[in-house]
């Protein structure tokens, strides 16, 4: 249990580092700009209270709006992608399916289950903030560009991730 | 009542969506406008010492162009030194002018946090109300303009960058005089602005400088960028054109913002004009 809290904890630590002083810098074109640090939320536990998980979406997207300078804007993008990931998880996941609360991470979960999971809670989550962001319809087209550019670039990443750490049989 | 909580309890996961999901709204709402949140944005001790760190470290991997800069900088200054010019009037008497008084000061600092690539992007620098930054500044490189200071703190300052939906700078073509103004074009461009109502009359020239008029918070007469395209969008009874900026805001590292010693004067009057109406 405590192993599980501690590299959870290094995790944000990491992602939100990358995210503010590697991916802000990067933009492609600048239509497509990375949101890595959802990864973080991705990547709990399933077994997590819903009360926690949802605080720990609202303490990740604020610490994210301290470096952007956009006060709730990613606090309320990364609360939805909480709600997103309850449903996607009660949908596709048996809850009594396993024994010692494993991580729907790459390895464990296969890649076909990993990669409709990771693309929709980008998708969601993206189309939510960079909306939000600009606030605006009259342009509409430029934000959907930026939207699934961006949410390609992001998917990309997390599958990349997901191989980097990939591990054969995780067992305990 | 019983039945409520069971209600309650079967969905938590959609009251707590709700509670959390209203909490973040009330933030973005609250201060998101005009950047109010003194607490959360990057003069904050945390962000922005964090932020200051890394650039310095930056700082190291653009050295040479810093320096490049500096150099064609001193260049430029020294070419307006006393001692460069050839006097061709000999023996001249020594007045001391009482006509010039200094209205327009500078105080160097470093950016530490830039965007270009939001909609809206703002840059921290490192100087502060400490040094004499106050809001409403306007903020310049040795290439051209930057933005307007729109938020103090002790030791750092955010500056509203050209690259701003709101941002709307004076700004003349530099051979007509014709008056316009100059603000960020709407594709997003980092290194397109839009100039906008000039007047009927013009006859610009691609190529031709755009320069701040007289009117803005800049002295006048400071290159804003190079007219790109005529009739970029709109038209009517008003002449737009597109913009090549003069500053590449990707590049920022040394800023110069701009003290304006009249400016206490100029606002006060124009405030008793106003009370006076």
């Amino acid at each position: 249990m405590s192993r599980v809290i501690i590299i959870n904890l290094i995790r944000f630590v990491l992602l939100v580092f990358l995210q503010v002083f590697l991916l802000k810098n990067i933009a492609l074109y600048n239509l497509s700009t990375p949101y890595l640090y959802i990864l973080f939320i991705l990547l709990l536990p399933f077994e997590i209270p819903n009360v926690l998980l949802f605080a720990l979406a609202f303490i990740l997207g604020l610490t994210i709006d301290a470096f952007y300078d956009t006060p709730g804007l990613h606090a309320a993008s990364c609360v939805l992608l909480a709600l997103v990931r309850i449903l996607f998880i009660s949908v596709t996941v048996q809850k009594d399916g396993f024994d010692n609360e494993p991580e729907p991470t790459l390895s464990i979960m296969g890649f076909r289950w990993f990669f409709s999971y990771a693309l929709i809670l980008t998708l969601f989550h993206h189309f939510f903030l960079f909306n939000l962001e600009v606030f605006r319809f009259s342009e509409l087209e430029y934000t959907l560009t930026r939207f699934l550019l961006s949410s390609i670039f992001t998917v990309f990443l997390m599958l990349v991730s997901g191989l980097l750490f990939f591990r054969k049989k995780e067992r305990k | 009542m019983r039945n409520l909580l069971i209600f309650i309890t079967k969905y938590n996961a959609f009251f707590l969506f709700l509670i959390f999901e209203i909490a973040s709204f009330i933030i973005y709402i609250k201060y998101n406008s005009f950047q109010k949140a003194s607490f959360i944005n990057s003069t904050a001790e945390v962000t922005g010492n964090l932020y200051a760190r890394t650039d310095e470290l930056k700082g190291y991997l653009s050295l040479r162009d810093v320096n490049d800069n500096l150099v064609r900088e001193n260049a430029r200054l020294r070419n307006q030194l006393k001692t460069s010019l050839y006097l061709d009037t000999a023996g001249k008497k020594r007045v001391i002018d009482t006509n010039y008084k200094q209205q327009y000061e500078y105080i160097a600092a470093k950016v530490i946090n830039n965007s270009v690539n939001k909609r809206n992007n703002y840059i921290t620098i490192d100087r502060g109300s400490n040094n004499g930054i106050a809001k409403g500044m306007g903020v310049i490189t040795d290439a051209g303009v930057v933005g307007k200071v729109v938020f103090v703190g002790p030791h750092m300052a955010i500056v509203q960058s050209l690259l701003h939906k709101d941002t709307r700078f004076s700004a003349m073509l530099a051979a007509h005089k014709e008056i316009g103004y100059l603000e960020w074009g709407e594709d997003v461009d980092p290194h397109k602005g839009l100039l906008i109502d000039v007047s009927n009359n013009a006859r610009p020239k691609i190529g031709e400088q755009v320069v701040t008029s007289d009117l803005s918070l800049f002295p006048a007469g400071i290159p804003l960028g190079k007219v790109s395209k005529l009739n970029a969008k709109g038209g009517g009874f008003f002449l737009n054109m597109e913009v090549a900026l003069a500053v590449d805001f990707s590049k920022l590292q040394y800023v110069y913002v701009i003290v304006n010693r009249f400016a206490q004067e100029q606002a006060g009057l124009e405030a008793q004009e106003k009370k006076d109406e």
